[in-house]
């Protein structure tokens, strides 16, 4: 089944947050964001903004009617700055007027001294000077200080990794409207629709039941507006409460990209250890996770790569210790795979440098510790793999032999151009790491004229969530899709929601819809068995007929409606879904956290122009562990944005900051995403299917993260085909590789 | 204003979406229409997809301005149907963008191959799909326009049902139209507008209330010219004029190759060649391109004509010999002769719609000595990336003359050329990488010009 979205999508009549038509007297908002990483506010002269005509009000944090505080995890961020500004971007005041435009030029007019103090930018700086989020975390199997003796090979080594621009096409925004009694509707751009209600309510002082936040859709969020959409629709949502009018601001783009924070990077110091046989007997690694001045999500992003360290291999001996880092750059956040292919990336080095040390090739290191069913990760949990399956199968299918001869053959035919091969399994867990967050909620009404109507807390932002729920409806009463209308995701209708993250959404929120239909077909069927005096049992809803034992009855959907509304028989239910068996004991920092894991493995060939550095990746070949997918044609289009996203973040993308914190690539046309020419010439999935029951919606595993991390394999890649011109680079363990490093490293040591 | 303002919030289509307000991601695009007269031809209908966030409102008068609730119909129109059938929307967010470069694409007269159908959605960003979807919808579109031969897009559009009826009455409509004058009435410290593809990202605010001379549309400033084996360009001929020009194709048989490097098709449909030079970029492509090819400029204060070398103009970092009422009129260059070579070169972090992070250009003239030997009898080179404004790279050129082109005269010039630059660190590469990018494209001139070079003495 198509997308559901999709018609309007090609019409451009979707509803997204600048579209919605607005209401006479709306005022326009915009923030003014410190032009400094980090100092002291000495003066804050508003005095010339305020005289312009058609200036409401500018808001700063003395205007803040309840507590100046939006951190979601731990309380250490401001909504606007008190005194103290703590990254480059930190929303200082906010410019309330007729029109935007009035707005806009009004924040030229505000003239703020601010006396700097040093700046931050460098997370093993901040370790070391003890600026740390959260206290560092440590997983750990075996005992490695025992194991590294039994290894005959030891290798350490350092991993970086840049952070990533979410880049939604779609600009962060908020537009609150107030209506009586002190109720304000907040409609935003966010993924996370409770977060925006619980920060809305801290700010303005007022209890959850008063601020209903309304999302219908977005045009992206890939965990950029998990948690940072609160920001704007507290900013709104404030100058509602006090002006009593409705307020919009929809970010600018270079707005959005200094104010936000991004995919985190990460510095890692790794040490691996291998038996003769190539076996990986021990691996350490200590991360220092770059997260920005405020907390935000990142010490649930540290533990995600604490878990995903080891990616999917089974290791004996593991001690892994995550550093969450405080610096000056705006509050890092949720980016697809949430701190996984930051983990990932290093243990994938670690194989590397540990096979060119050697002498073989990484992908027999790799094979060889492949994780099996029954292996123990080292936080507790006994794999369900589907590991060796998605390796082998590869392997076979693609003609993974012949490739490497053919890149061989290629490479010694070639002086200009060489290739690169690279293969990247995955692993990855599925649920929020942080248990009580795995529970969802679905509201469904049936009307008594047999349309159907639902409401999750799932949010619709490409992913296709909207279409899985419909035909979760779909499927358990038998009915047209065109029967059904999935709403907008609304805190008044579903209350307590968890954003939609962890690649988790139709999971839960399609679990609880099941729940919901069922508990009302069981109900149907029971109004149908009394009418036609038959046992319940017998009685089969298909295509909208009511069927016993197989024959038609004459009663059909529609009626069968009407008359269990006669009957009063209740024909809404509110279901609920808790995800069963998870657990995890932070004490221990063991348990069982995640619903199953989902498993794949990607080759990756890339081309490089030796003689200018650039490259192309020629295809990405990819067998991936779905279950048994729901909806192939949206879970096709969730690896292939997953992959070409990864790849972006392994190769183009380059946040560039300044040494004051400053971002440099701050628009468009100084951060490159792939373009339609940048992508791989070929994209090639292979669904592994598997019949084992799971946890997932209809045993559809979540397709949402995972694929992202097959992008690491264009980096490997590239390193390979650097290396074929250029054996003796010393290439360090440094992502992205930009046409720039790549250039450098085919040249390094030659002039 | 802007036309996507206009559309958005005065006329309140919102179909039309802003991702960048930058001309980097293609959410606003449109499509402009008008009619075109060449020389003793009738006039034909010309569709160009443009991004509106770019575009003036002076710059679409008399006009067919269409969005994207102008191409839809009852039902999905095939090129939507093509898009939601093969999922290549996820968000949605932007997808009207595509649908209107692919329309764009069935209104122009390229021919209808799959690659050119790509090229035409070269300027739209999708950050959800990774394109593979949308390439996949993008072939069934090229295939709707098989069957057309020589009847006019617009017209095979409507009858075919790609796009609305209506379309088939539009070249009526637009020669009911007043033909729109230059007025030339601007106070005299109006700012020159091209396509407004520099000013409207550099200068967005300070445009709002300036007073505007619209160069785009000027008749005058318009036309491609060739004769006596001299180009004349008009200051205001697009990227696209120029690249699209089938004269120029046969002299320089890589132009559309080079221009392909250039922004994207609906930034070269409006940007201008003046407004390149004018911009001021030490990495304008089309500075570079021009300046190895001894272009001359016609700078004009409407009274006084005067003409300097381009290599002249810009005499610091956005400084230019020009004052502030001067504007460019033409500009003109020798063609290369059968017995000279052109190449340019261009390297950014991503290959399409992206800044350089250095480009050259060389041309060589090459003669016979007296010994029979090919010998370089002259040379221009440009560089750019390097400097605080485009290079011409006077030393390195004037030691190429006379040599024979081998491995060993490249090695030397590379380092003559080491000495002319002065590149800094940035965000588009560290000056130690712009050093090396500039030897490896002078490289990658002569292996072009000369491939029995062997490449591994230079590497
Ligand atoms: C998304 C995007 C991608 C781009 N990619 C590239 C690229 O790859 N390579 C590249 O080189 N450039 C690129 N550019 C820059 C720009 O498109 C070019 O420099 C273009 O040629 C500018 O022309 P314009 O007509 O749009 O200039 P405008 O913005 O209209 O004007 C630029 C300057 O020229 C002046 N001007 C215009 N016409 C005249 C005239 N006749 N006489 C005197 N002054 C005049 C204006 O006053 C202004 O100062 C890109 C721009 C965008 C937005
Ligand atoms: S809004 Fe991005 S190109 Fe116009
Ligand atoms: S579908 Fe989301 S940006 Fe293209």
């Amino acid at each position: 089944m198509k997308n559901i979205d999709s018609f309007n999508h090609v019409r451009g009549e979707s509803r997204y947050l600048d579209d919605i038509p607005l209401i006479q007297g709306t005022l326009f908002g915009v923030a003014l964001g410190a032009s400094v990483a980090h100092g002291i506010i000495k003066k804050l002269d508003l005095s010339e903004a305020l005289a312009l005509e058609g200036i409401v009000r500018i808001f700063t944090d003395k205007d803040i009617t309840g507590e100046n505080q939006i951190g979601g995890i731990v309380p250490d961020e401001p909504l606007l700055a008190d005194h103290h500004v703590h990254f480059s971007g930190m929303p200082i005041a906010f410019v309330v007027a007729e029109t935007e435009e009035i707005a806009r030029e009004a924040l030229k007019k505000i003239k703020v001294e601010i006396e700097a103090l040093p700046v931050i930018t460098d997370p093993r700086e901040a370790q070391a000077k003890g600026e740390l989020i959260v206290p560092p975390r440590t997983f750990r199997i075996g005992d490695t200080d025992a194991a590294w003796q039994d290894c005959a090979y030891v290798f350490e080594g350092k991993a970086d990794t840049n952070g990533q621009e979410h880049l939604y096409i779609e600009t962060q925004g908020a537009y609150a409207v107030p209506l009586e009694n002190g109720v304000i509707k907040v409609y935003s751009s966010t993924q996370g629709p409770t977060a925006v209600q619980r920060a809305v309510c801290k700010v303005l002082g007022v209890p959850m039941h008063q601020i209903e936040v309304d999302v219908t859709r977005l045009g992206g969020g890939f965990g950029g507006k998990e948690d940072q959409a609160n920001t704007w629709a507290a900013l709104c949502a404030l100058a509602t409460h006090v002006l009593k009018k409705p307020v919009k601001y929809s970010l600018h783009r270079m707005e959005d990209m200094a104010m936000t924070g991004k995919r985190h990077p990460y510095s890692t110091d790794f040490k691996i250890g291998l038996s003769r046989e190539l076996k990986i007997l021990a691996y350490e690694a200590t991360f220092f996770q770059n997260a920005g001045a405020a907390a935000d999500l990142s010490p649930a992003v540290l533990e995600r790569t604490l878990f995903h360290s080891v990616n999917t291999y089974f290791i004996p001996n593991v001690r892994v210790t995550g550093n969450s880092c405080r610096t000056n750059l705006p509050p890092n956040t949720a980016f697809r795979g949430f701190g996984g292919p930051q983990g990932m990336f290093v243990i994938e080095a670690a194989i590397v440098k540990a096979a060119e040390s050697i002498g073989v090739e990484a992908a027999q290191i790799q094979r060889i510790n492949l994780n099996k069913t029954g292996d123990e990760f080292h936080y507790g949990q006994i794999a369900q793999s589907e590991s060796q399956a998605c390796w082998e199968k590869a392997l076979e299918i693609y003609g993974f032999d012949q490739m490497k001869e053919a890149v061989g053959a290629f490479n010694k035919a070639n002086l200009l151009h060489k290739k690169g091969l690279a293969l990247m399994p995955v692993c990855f867990g599925i649920s929020f790491t942080n248990t009580m967050m795995n529970h969802a909620r679905s509201l469904v009404h049936v009307y008594s004229d047999g349309s159907v109507n639902v409401s999750t807390g799932a949010v619709e932002m490409g992913q296709g969530v909207n279409t899985k729920i419909l035909q979760v409806a779909a499927q358990v009463f038998s009915l047209n899709a065109d029967k059904i209308r999935i709403n907008s995701t609304n805190t008044f209708r579903i209350a307590n929601t968890s954003p939609s993250a962890a690649s988790a959404t139709a999971d839960l929120n399609g679990k609880a819809t099941l729940i919901a239909c069922t508990e009302i077909l069981k109900r149907l069927k029971k109004v149908a068995s009394d009418e036609l005096k038959i046992d319940a049992k017998e009685i089969e809803l298909k295509n909208e007929l009511v069927l016993a034992g197989g024959a038609e009855t004459g009663l059909d959907w529609k009626r069968l409606v009407a008359l269990a509304f006669m009957k009063r028989v209740a024909l809404s239910e509110h279901g609920h879904y808790a995800t069963p068996e998870i657990h995890f004991d932070k004490t221990k920092e063991k348990g069982h956290p995640f619903a199953y894991h989902v498993y794949g493995t990607a080759i990756t060939e890339v081309t490089i122009d030796c003689l200018r550095g650039t490259y192309e990746v020629d295809a990405v070949k990819v067998v991936h562990d779905f279950g048994t997918s729901m909806n192939p044609v949206i879970d096709k289009g969730q690896i292939e944005g997953g992959i070409v996203q990864g790849i972006g973040w392994m190769t183009l993308e380059e946040l560039i900051y300044d040494k004051e914190g400053k971002l440099k690539s701050n628009a468009l046309s100084t951060y490159k995403v792939p373009d339609i020419y940048a992508v791989p010439k070929k994209i090639e999935i292979d669904f592994l299917q598997t019949e084992q029951d799971n946890l997932a919606i209809f045993r559809s595993k979540a397709v949402g993260e995972p694929p992202l991390m097959y992008g690491i394999g264009a980096y490997f890649a590239l390193r390979n085909a650097v290396k074929a011109f250029n054996p003796a680079a010393e290439l360090p363990f440094d992502a992205p590789m930009t046409a720039e490093k790549v250039l450098l490293g085919l040249y390094a040591g030659k002039y | 204003m802007l036309l996507l303002d206009f559309i958005r919030y005065h006329q309140h289509l919102t179909g039309t979406k802003i991702g960048c307000r930058e001309g980097d991601c293609g959410a606003c695009t449109v499509l402009l229409g008008e009619l075109k007269t060449e020389l003793n031809q009738e006039s034909a209908l010309n569709y160009r997809s443009v991004t509106s966030c770019l575009t003036p409102l002076g710059n679409v008068q008399g006009k067919h301005v269409v969005s994207i609730e102008g191409i839809n119909m009852q039902e999905l129109n095939p090129i939507q149907k093509a898009m939601s059938d093969e999922s290549a929307t996820q968000c949605g967010f932007c997808t009207p963008g595509f649908i209107m470069s692919l329309s764009g694409f069935c209104l122009s007269r390229k021919e209808p191959s799959p690659e050119n159908a790509i090229a035409s959605v070269d300027g739209n960003i999708c950050r959800c799909t990774g394109y593979k979807s949308i390439e996949r919808a993008v072939a069934c579109v090229s295939d709707l326009l098989k069957t057309r031969d020589n009847t006019e897009p617009a017209l095979f559009a409507a009858e075919q049902k790609i796009l609305p009826a209506y379309f088939s009455g539009i070249r009526e409509r637009l020669l009911k139209m007043e033909a729109y004058e230059f007025s030339g009435k601007e106070g005299s410290n109006a700012r020159f507008v091209g396509g407004g593809t520099d000013l409207y990202v550099q200068k967005h605010d300070e445009m709002t209330h300036a007073s505007i001379r619209f160069m785009l549309e000027d008749q005058s400033l318009k036309g491609i010219e060739i004769a006596d084996n001299k180009c004349i360009l008009g200051a205001s001929s697009t990227v696209t004029d120029f690249g699209e020009n089938p004269a120029l194709q046969s002299y320089f048989p890589e132009l559309k190759a080079y221009i392909k490097l250039i922004s994207s098709t609906p930034i070269r449909n409006i940007a201008t060649i003046a407004g390149n030079f004018v911009n001021a970029s030490p990495i304008g492509d089309l500075t570079i391109f021009f300046l190895a090819l001894e272009t001359e400029l016609e700078l004009s204060d409407g009274k006084n004509v005067r003409t300097i070398p381009l290599r002249k103009f810009h005499t610091g970092y956005k400084q230019l010999d020009k004052r502030p009422e001067e504007f460019i009129t033409r500009l003109w260059f020798e063609l290369p002769f059968p017995n000279s070579k052109f190449n340019f070169e261009k390297v950014s972090k991503r290959t399409h719609l992206d800044i350089a992070s250095v480009n050259s250009a060389l041309s060589l003239q090459l003669e016979n000595d007296a010994q029979g030997n090919e010998i370089i009898s002259k040379a221009l080179l440009s560089a750019g990336g390097v400097g605080p404004t485009p290079v011409f790279l006077e030393k390195t050129a004037a030691f190429l003359k006379g040599k024979t082109p081998d491995e060993s005269l490249i090695i030397d010039i590379i380092k003559i050329a080491q000495t002319e630059i002065k590149p800094i660190s940035d965000a588009r590469g560290t000056e130690v990488y712009k050093r090396l990018l500039l030897s490896q494209l002078i490289k990658a001139h002569f292996l072009k010009f000369f491939p029995q070079l062997k490449a591994e003495a230079l590497l």
